[in-house]
């Protein structure tokens, strides 16, 4: 019997790690609501609805937009967002 | 492999003729005040009757004194080498065995053999089973029924073509077409933002079809991918057709054989196919940038298994690695974030005032006839195309600024709405007149073959220049 193939791995190597979702609030009072703008055409336009219904239920809301869609948030956005609320909304739209 | 014996070796091999030439002086030498040792490579008859002769059929001690030429002397002393000659030069020889009447009636210089070690295969056989294998990547190891091709379909490594499996050997035999570092670590690959190795730039190499002299292309391709301002993470995850175009200039594109003739942007060359395709094969497996996940393409474009090929640089006009800062005689790859080909046909202008505004004509549909500055272009100019305007003395320079003034356009006819068309500018620039590409978003290059009025536009990104994507250049270093 022939000796087995060997190949080597083109990947790299990353064992998908599951992160598990954050635990649902269970109420929304006292919490501050980050809405994130990815700078995506119109999207504005959702979010800026979603932020007049939040503010009719009385909770706090902080805008924050990204330079561009093509490219991640930047780290230093990433982290106002994380020190300033306690959830965050984007919207993807074309 | 066991220690190195004390005294001399000597390394021949029956087919060569310096070995055959010396082996009358091994009797001698083995009469002298060290002893001798002889590993022969090919044939048991070659020194026999001498004690000492050792066979060295799997060719392990050879590889293992890095032996590149036979015969070759060595001296051994407190079981570490100190002395070594190869081929025959009396002198050295004399001095190595310390025998100072060594061959006095031999000639004084016979050039050697190249070692077995060395013959083609044997080397990167012999890497692999003599543990000078550095390769990291992870082993897999089919199972007996399983075809190998098959096996890469199944664990999502391929664009959907077959690819070639990557074996060690292959993949060692690919590495020699560097001279850096399987390990060396050249950047990280969107989207995941992974780390990647010479090694496995060099393994998705072989899968694509490359050739080891490929390498250094594919190298910079990558590293151009990596560069910011192109944006790969973009270009990959876009709803938009954009993948990376890759445009090579300079004499390593005739060197490895990168197609700028007939059919250049077309199939049936090795070079363009490969190497296109194996900057693909890296974002895909080292990236993690599939189709359907992060790559959310609408469309897409066939561009997207590969898109490589080289300028056909003409000493009159100025290839793209010069307009782009780098020296004539470099050899440079360009990334372009490009759509599809856009054929361009006029058969009869034959002056460049009338080529020039086809041209302009044409390439006003990129995107769409009513956006402007949204997606750059590169425009391919066939030879004949190019001789219209090289023989009224137009320089590449002359023809982009031509293009960039026949392409203004009074924006109240392209704004949202107007001709019936809800597609357009925002109202906000009524008045104004707007160029169609951002600066610089209009490339150059020449390449086709020589027959044919046709030029071709392959369309940008319409996320071009600093929002999304801007092309980058990196040089090909060996």
């Amino acid at each position: 019997m022939s000796e087995p193939l060997i190949l080597l791995d083109p990947t790299a190597e990353r064992t998908p790690v599951a992160r598990p979702l954050a635990a649902r609030p269970a109420t929304m009072d006292g919490l501050t609501v980050a809405i994130l703008d990815i700078s995506k055409a119109r999207g504005n336009v959702f979010l800026d609805r979603i932020a007049e219904r939040l503010g009719e239920r009385g909770i706090a809301v902080r805008r924050y937009r990204k330079p561009t869609f093509t490219r991640p948030a930047p780290t230093a956005l990433r982290q106002r967002i994380a020190a300033e609320s306690h959830l965050v909304i984007e919207g993807l739209a074309d | 492999m066991d220690p190195l014996p004390e005294g001399l070796i000597v390394v021949a091999k029956r087919d060569c003729p310096t070995c055959t030439l010396v082996e009358p002086l091994l009797h001698e030498l083995a009469q002298g005040p060290l002893p001798l040792s002889v590993w022969v490579q090919d044939d048991p008859s070659y020194a026999a009757g001498l004690p000492g002769v050792v066979l060295d059929a799997t060719l392990e001690r050879s590889f293992g004194l890095g032996i590149e030429f036979v015969p070759t002397l060595l001296r051994v002393a407190g079981g570490r080498e100190v002395e070594r000659t190869h081929g025959w030069h009396r002198g050295d020889w004399q001095r190595v065995s310390r025998c100072p009447g060594l061959g006095a009636a031999l000639p004084e210089l016979r050039p050697g053999c190249g070692s077995k070690t060395l013959e083609p295969g044997i080397a990167e056989a012999l890497a692999l089973r003599f543990g000078a294998d550095r390769l990291a990547s992870r082993r897999v190891e089919l199972g007996a029924a399983e075809d190998a091709i098959e096996a890469c379909f199944d664990r999502g490594w391929s664009d959907g073509l077959p690819v070639v499996p990557p074996t060690p050997e292959r993949v060692l035999r690919m590495l020699q077409g560097t001279t850096r570092r399987p390990e060396e670590i050249i950047g990280h690959v969107p989207p995941d933002l992974a780390p990647c190795s010479v090694e496995k730039v060099a393994v998705n190499a072989v899968m694509a079809g490359c050739k080891p002299e490929y390498l250094p292309l594919v190298l910079a391709a990558v590293e151009a991918a990596l560069i910011d301002e192109f944006g790969m993470h973009g270009v990959l995850c876009t709803t938009m057709f954009a993948g990376p175009v890759v445009v090579v200039n300079g004499p390593a594109a005739r060197h490895v054989g990168v197609n700028s003739g007939v059919n250049a942007l077309g199939q049936g060359h090795r070079a363009n196919a490969s190497i296109g395709r194996a900057l693909q094969l890296v974002i895909r497996n080292v990236g993690g940038g599939r189709p359907g996940e992060v790559d959310r393409a609408t469309l897409g474009t066939p561009g997207k298994y590969s898109f490589c090929f080289a300028e056909a640089e003409h000493p009159a006009w100025q290839p793209l690695s010069v307009e782009r800062g780098f020296a004539r005689d470099a050899s440079v790859v360009t990334l372009f974030a490009g759509e599809g080909v856009q054929g361009v046909v006029d058969q009869k202008s034959r002056t460049p005032e009338s080529l020039a505004r086809s041209f302009a004509l044409c390439l006003r549909v990129v995107d769409h006839p009513k956006l402007a500055m949204a997606g750059d272009a590169l425009l391919v100019v066939s030879p004949e195309h190019a001789r219209v305007f090289i023989e009224a003395d137009w320089s590449k320079a002359r023809l982009r600024e031509e293009l960039e003034h026949l392409l203004l356009r009074p924006a109240d006819e392209l704004l949202a709405g107007a001709d019936g068309i809800a597609e357009g500018l925002p109202a906000a620039l009524a008045g104004t007149q707007v160029p169609k590409f951002r600066p610089g978003g209009l490339l150059i290059v020449r390449a086709g073959g020589t027959a044919g009025l046709f030029s071709a536009i392959i369309a940008g990104w319409a996320a071009s220049g600093p929002v999304g994507s801007t092309p980058v250049s990196k040089e090909i270093v060996a």
